[in-house]
């Protein structure tokens, strides 16, 4: 029976993460990041050491080269890279990535690309939004067919590291109308393709991401991935992994918000004595502390489900975004308040962990989205 | 071990031959079976169900055979527990004996104690009750002023309870008193034990708002309580009372519940119907949705906690988990309110307010939320 508590891998892949991103990353190296105007949008140097700790390969099974870790030991990392405010290709490429060439791709594609997903020798980005607000059963871009192959034609928007990444996964519709489920087909495209123009647009977050405008750019039949006009399910597979280790990330964001708060708590004073001695501020803090429990539990459901192919795993993952996007709401404002004047401070860190909470929340569907989507799967 | 699998396997098997029809069905207000001397059986199904499960145990799954119970482990308690809930099978017996004096007689107990009372609560034989709060005790527990004067080989009680949960049922209470009234607040506090029918009990209901009256005023006046019948050491009750209190806390967070209920989502279709698929109030559906998810959270959690946990007894985190899951419970009511919309009102026997009013309690009994909120800032949290 699949337990709420970590197995004894799953806790090695915490505790070495813990150690070695509350060691390399942390807020200030983020800030390092936003003030150097690096265009990337992560350190190289931790990213390749993420490399070096085989990270990219968590996901990709054994035989092609990966770990084959679970989504469990991969949603530690993700939490952690919350607490630590890590910012790197690793969600795109060893979650993003990772997930699509195994679920979707031919034994081809799988061989060509997954072993060096995962020696961190490709980076993978995922072009599907092309609007503000995440909305999967909206696309536009197409691809037409032609005698070679197919012509890909269309923008993207809001695509995270694709500003950054070797490899695109392209969503473009293959037949039907904007807004049709079917129809949709997925295609690997270098970025580096002749008709592709990419321009890269600064987030709060530090983390720039790209608008991909592509224009008649061309894919061989042998670049779609999974089935022509099915590639809906695929699309949604991939959503639903991603909002699950999204929540992972925001959950860490929210322990860490919670933890920095709590300590200012205990050793701020005013009227002669801690801050945490009054009951109206150790009120809202236990109530945080509460919501953070909860969302913790539906985490490791959720990243259980995965593993388990569990067939609600969709529904759990777009409860839990629910849960964890207005949990990492509170954790964030809630930091703000109860540190005071300084909270809002940009020589202060609280800010930076605000700015990532609320891109996290949106990309690919903030609570209201997801609200809607569970009853949907609930049936009303 | 018998593994789990197995396990499942059997258990399926023999609640499909012995769970009765009639009890697998969700179980309206009013139905619990709660046992006891006097305790009058909705029907021969309620009680064929309460003793086919207490022959195996399963009324207390996890307690030692010793003592009549089930001698399962968690796990096969939680495959028993997920069993029951497929077949939306009725608890076969709902009662403070289980959920509170028996696992405090399992942990603090005399042999001699365990013996007596334990079987006889699994068997659904006696019903219990429990003597906490008093008119000058309420969030202040340790403030009670029942004096138990010591008369060599037994005491002699006087003093008052108040909201004392079917004190005018019950069989026997667990009840705090004060044997030493020199030494400070939280010294000098027992929990004894007593017969109702002792002379000197008398219980009078309280009518709550929601017209009905499951808690009583209990006057204790020169009632006789023979030593042996002290859980624990004299004197050190306190500890035995705040282990009892998480117990408490569990019962009214709806943990440990075995009955299925339909869920809000379920009654909401039924109530307000669909329009393409959604339910045709959409502001309604967010709520219903917005609740929903919080539910599963809070099952998540216990599970969660359940798991990580070493002991029977989830300790501090059961004050996380009381206030949550009363809030939830209010929140759940006033939505049920909102489905059935005036039709909840009416005044009748089976009225939804009646629920929805005695669900304000919640927050209240077994320490209220603020309580629950303090004890989560102190002992978890650190803050002084």
């Amino acid at each position: 029976m699949m337990k709420l508590v970590l197995d004894n891998e799953e806790r090695m892949v915490r505790d070495s993460a813990e150690l070695f991103l509350t060691d390399t990353a942390g807020p200030s190296l983020l800030r390092e990041v936003r003030d150097s105007g690096n265009p990337l949008g992560y350190a190289e140097p931790l990213w390749q050491q993420m490399i070096d700790l085989g990270w990219p390969g968590i996901l990709v099974p054994e035989e092609f080269d990966g770990l084959g870790f679970s989504q469990v030991a991969m949603g530690q990392i993700m939490e952690q890279a919350g607490m630590s405010l890590a910012s790197s290709p690793l969600f795109s490429t060893a979650v993003l990535g990772a997930t699509a060439l195994t679920f979707a791709g031919n034994q081809q594609q799988k061989t060509e690309f997954l072993p060096k997903i995962a020696a961190g020798d490709l980076t993978f980005a995922l072009a599907v939004d092309e609007t503000a607000r995440h909305n999967a059963d909206h696309i536009r871009t197409v691809a037409n067919k032609t005698d070679q192959g197919y012509s890909l034609t269309g923008s993207k928007c809001f695509v995270v590291n694709g500003q950054s990444a070797d490899m695109l996964i392209v969503a473009a519709r293959t037949s039907g109308s904007d807004t049709d489920k079917n129809g949709i087909s997925l295609f690997i495209i270098a970025s580096e393709s002749a008709g592709i123009e990419s321009v890269t647009t600064s987030m709060m977050d530090s983390r720039p991401v790209a608008t991909i405008h592509l224009k008649n750019v061309h894919a061989d039949e042998s670049q779609r991935l999974g089935a022509l006009d099915q590639g809906g399910a695929t699309l949604a597979h991939l959503l639903t992994v991603a909002n699950v280790h999204l929540t992972a990330e925001l959950l860490g964001i929210s322990g860490e918000c919670f933890k920095r708060t709590l300590a200012y708590l205990k050793d701020r004073k005013q009227f002669g004595v801690a801050i945490g001695s009054f009951q109206a501020l150790q009120h809202r803090a236990a109530l945080l502390w509460v919501e953070i429990e909860l969302c913790k539990s539906g985490v490791i459901k959720a990243l259980r489900a995965l593993d388990a192919e569990d067939k609600d795993a969709a529904l759990l993952a777009s409860a839990i975004k629910v849960k964890a996007c207005k949990t990492a709401e509170l954790a964030t404002n809630e930091a703000i308040q109860m540190h005071g004047g300084i909270g809002m401070t940009d020589a202060f860190d609280v800010g930076f962990f605000i700015k990532r909470a609320r891109v996290a929340q949106m990309l690919f569907g903030d609570c209201r989205y997801h609200l809607n989507k569970f009853a949907e799967y609930s049936g009303y | 071990m018998q593994d789990d699998t197995a396990f499942r396997q059997e258990t399926r098997t023999w609640l499909a031959a012995n769970c009765p029809a009639s009890m697998r069905s969700y179980m309206p207000v009013g139905e619990t079976c709660s046992g006891g001397r006097h305790f009058q059986f909705i029907s021969d199904d309620q009680k064929v169900w309460m003793q086919r499960m207490a022959e195996r145990g399963w009324t207390a799954p996890t307690w030692p055979t010793e003592y009549g119970g089930g001698g399962l482990t968690k796990q096969h308690a939680k495959i028993l527990h997920d069993e029951l809930n497929a077949i939306t099978a009725r608890s076969p017996l709902t009662s403070m004996g289980l959920s509170m004096i028996g696992p405090a007689l399992l942990e603090f107990g005399s042999e001699e104690l365990k013996q007596q009372h334990l079987p006889a609560i699994v068997r659904g034989d006696i019903r219990w009750c429990q003597g906490y709060s008093e008119p000058n005790a309420g969030s202040d527990l340790a403030g009670l002023q029942a004096k138990a004067e010591d008369r060599g080989d037994h005491f002699i009680v006087n003093g008052q309870k108040v909201w004392t949960t079917y004190a005018d049922k019950a069989d026997w209470m667990f009840c705090l008193v004060r044997t030493d009234l020199n030494s400070a607040k939280h010294s000098g506090i027992s929990l004894v034990l007593f017969d109702m029918t002792t002379p000197g009990v008398s219980a009078r209901p309280i009518l709550l708002i929601s017209g009905s009256s499951p808690f009583c005023e209990t006057f204790l006046d020169d009632v006789r309580v023979e030593k042996n019948q002290v859980v624990g050491d004299i004197n050190a009750g306190w500890s035995i009372a705040k282990y009892l209190l998480t117990h408490e806390r569990e019962m009214i967070g709806g943990i440990g519940s075995t009955t299925a209920q339909k869920t809000v989502g379920a009654r909401a279709i039924d109530a307000v119907g669909l329009r393409e698929g959604r339910l045709a109030d959409e502001i309604l559906r967010g709520e219903v949705a917005d609740w929903e998810i919080d539910f599963m959270s809070h099952q998540l959690t216990t599970e969660r906690v359940r798991d990580e946990s070493t002991s029977s007894s989830l300790g501090n985190a059961s004050a996380m988990l009381k206030l949550y899951g009363t809030e939830l419970n209010k929140r759940r009511c006033e939505l049920l309110l909102a489905l059935e919309g005036l039709d909840a009102m009416r005044w009748d026997e089976s009225s939804e307010a009646r629920l929805w009013l005695r669900s304000k309690g919640n927050s209240i009994e077994g320490g209220t939320s603020e309580i629950q909120l303090n004890i989560i800032a102190k002992r978890i949290l650190g803050l002084g």
